[in-house]
């Protein structure tokens, strides 16, 4: 009987306190992500306050100048300044070649005003950069939302064995390197690619178009590289609709587009925000496509980063860059972190 | 049923269509709709392989079939190098990964640490954060704080570093559905923490273990941007020279990896697929 382990009162399997064979065999991972993760950020965000010397290397120290630099700090506290001026040279210059003595009409005015608004943002060398890269990524986010919504829906509402196939036909692109599916693109869109050589022996257009290295290419690119991103969280979410709130919808009396917009979607609203954070976060700063595609002609923030910690040698900025950036990723996160966790 | 209901009652005409059509109509257009993204995401993949087997450099017209490029691409020996790196560094990773992804998983459900929910929050940020800072960060850290040189070593750290919170987060998943008793009966039969964990969990985890590994080998075989800034002139990937090629422009050669690529993609989701059904 001795022998025999009595059961005696075992506490909660929750609430068990690790002894130290458990600390032995958690200290490579806590020890990893220290060294790995924890002391790499900060790191940068240190650097991101130090200076460079002639020579490229880092000081540290403590100065605003990296941050007021790449926020075109200075540009921003003229903008009062500034803008009402390139408006007014804008506008001056349009009805200098139209009209010349004559006061501005409404239409030139107006167009004044839209050339002062590009004239301003085109002077913010490093801030046009990052709107430029959220623009880029808020579009590819939009576009794979409404582009990948109804194929995820379809796959949801699929019989059983259907749904498995589509879902592995939508898993294949996911898992194939999205270098080639950049190069695929490539193959397509360049100037001795398919798509002109198509186009050309139909004498549909006379000469190549120059489809590469412009802001479509890019989006395009990002697009077709994140777009299994989308579909995969949303058919999640479809795939645990109620089906009886759907049809209770249809029987109430609600229409495709209704039933669609007042019940479906509310109802998959997680799927769908996880997929928006799933392209919109790594869109921002996936260099390696926007600069195949765009050749350094679309410059992104990722490729400006990168940049600076190899060619540029200021890893100071770059830091200063890697953190705003930082930023704005937790910030997004922050921001969607209610709808996810519905 | 709701089909019945509407031929018995006296319903206007057009509500009656409404409730029948409405998601049949719907169910067609989505449908459509999924076969034209399918052949968005698809026919740039097929023409990229056709076009491989094409006699022809620059590949706008077919010139016949060859599998010349094929030829060139198994004689590349900067390729091969690339190749055999890559293998190198995806199996260390994967072989990491799991092993910290699994051991974590467990312990962390297991026992209540102190600052739980930070280690949490923590294994989460490698998994989302923009890999250019990650990539950065870490080239920092090997070279100006630890001065380890650039190499296989770093590339595998680098790699392991978001590749095991996925293996963790699937392991974590399946332990939900644990039976909380399953790793006291088996010390009640009088096996130790570590055998219990070894001979019972250990094969109850499985399934997602292996779905853990295989989704590490193909992130750190593919990944391009933490490689960038992690390896040596030694330590050349696979993603790196498929980067270089596809930066000068067209390459038949470059189809035909391509298509091998593709080929082994297939593979493994057929593979990973079969895993799934068996469990």
């Amino acid at each position: 009987m001795a022998a025999v382990p009595t059961a005696a009162p075992v506490s909660s399997h929750h609430t068990r306190r690790p002894g130290w064979g458990a600390w032995l065999f958690m200290s490579p991972l806590l020890l990893w992500l220290l060294l790995f993760v924890i002391v790499p950020t900060v790191m940068i965000v240190v650097y991101s306050f130090g200076t460079k010397t002639a020579l490229g290397e880092i000081r540290l120290g403590f100065t605003w100048e990296n941050y007021r630099k790449a926020l075109d700090w200075d540009k921003l506290q003229r903008l009062p300044r500034d803008f009402p001026d390139n408006v007014r040279a804008a506008t001056a210059e349009i009805v200098e070649e139209e009209s010349p003595g004559s006061p501005a009409t409404w239409w030139e005015s107006t167009r004044g005003l839209l050339g002062g608004i590009a004239k301003t943002f085109n002077s913010f060398l490093w801030l046009k950069i990052f709107l430029l890269s959220i623009w880029y990524a808020f579009l590819t986010t939009v576009i794979c939302m409404v582009v990948g919504y109804p194929v995820a829906y379809f796959i949801g509402r699929a019989p059983p064995g259907a749904r498995n196939l589509l879902l592995t036909l939508v898993m294949i692109p996911f898992w194939t390197s999205f270098l080639i599916r950049t190069y695929a693109w490539i193959s397509l869109l360049s100037r001795d690619g398919l798509l002109n050589g198509l186009l050309m022996s139909l004498r549909i257009i006379p000469e190549p178009l120059t489809l590469m290295y412009t802001p479509f290419a890019v989006v395009l690119g990002l697009v077709y590289n994140f777009l299994p991103f989308m579909i995969l969280p949303i058919y999640t979410s479809v795939e645990r609709l109620d089906n009886a709130m759907v049809e209770a919808a249809y029987d109430l009396g609600a229409g495709p587009v209704r039933a669609f917009s007042q019940v479906i979607i509310p109802l998959t609203r997680p799927g769908i925000v996880a997929g928006a954070l799933l392209v919109f976060v790594p869109s921002i700063a996936m260099f390696a496509i926007t600069t195949l595609m765009g050749g350094g002609k679309v410059p992104t923030i990722g490729e400006v980063i990168q940049k600076q910690f190899t060619t540029a040698r200021n890893p100071p900025f770059g830091s200063a860059l890697g953190t705003i950036l930082l930023l704005i990723f937790i910030i997004s996160l922050w921001l969607t972190r209610r709808h996810r966790e519905e | 049923m709701s089909a019945v209901a509407a031929s018995l009652l006296p319903k206007p005409f057009l509500a009656y269509v409404r409730k029948i059509r409405g998601p049949r109509i719907q169910q067609w257009a989505f449908g459509i709709w999924t076969v034209a993204v399918f052949a968005f995401l698809y026919i740039p993949i097929l023409l990229l392989i056709v076009f491989s087997f094409n006699d022809s450099r620059l590949g706008l017209a077919w010139e016949g079939f060859t599998t010349r490029w094929y030829e060139q691409l198994f004689r590349n020996k900067v390729l091969i190098g690339a190749f055999k790196n890559s293998m190198i560094i995806a199996t260390v990773t994967t072989v990491l990964s799991t092993a910290l992804g699994t051991i974590g998983a467990w312990l962390l459900y297991r026992y209540r640490f102190p600052f739980q929910r930070a280690i949490g929050l923590l294994i989460f940020v490698p998994m989302v954060i923009p890999e250019v800072l990650m990539g950065v960060s870490l080239m920092v850290l090997f070279s100006n704080l630890l001065n380890i040189p650039l190499g296989y070593a770093t590339v595998i750290i680098g790699h392991t570093t978001f590749c095991f919170p996925f293996v963790l987060v699937g392991v974590q998943a399946r332990l939900q559905g644990i039976d909380p008793f399953l790793e006291e009966a088996a010390m009640d039969l009088g096996a130790t923490p570590i055998q219990a964990f070894w001979k019972v969990i250990v094969p109850y985890l499985m399934p997602a273990i292996i779905a853990g590994a295989l989704m590490s080998f193909t992130l750190s075989f593919d990944e391009y941007i933490v490689t960038v800034f992690t390896s040596g002139a030694g330590s050349q990937t696979l993603p790196l020279q498929v980067y270089g090629m596809a930066r000068k422009g067209l390459d038949p050669q470059l189809n035909a990896l391509s298509a091998l690529f593709v080929l082994g993609t297939i593979i493994l989701v057929l593979f990973s697929e079969l895993i799934k059904k068996r469990t």
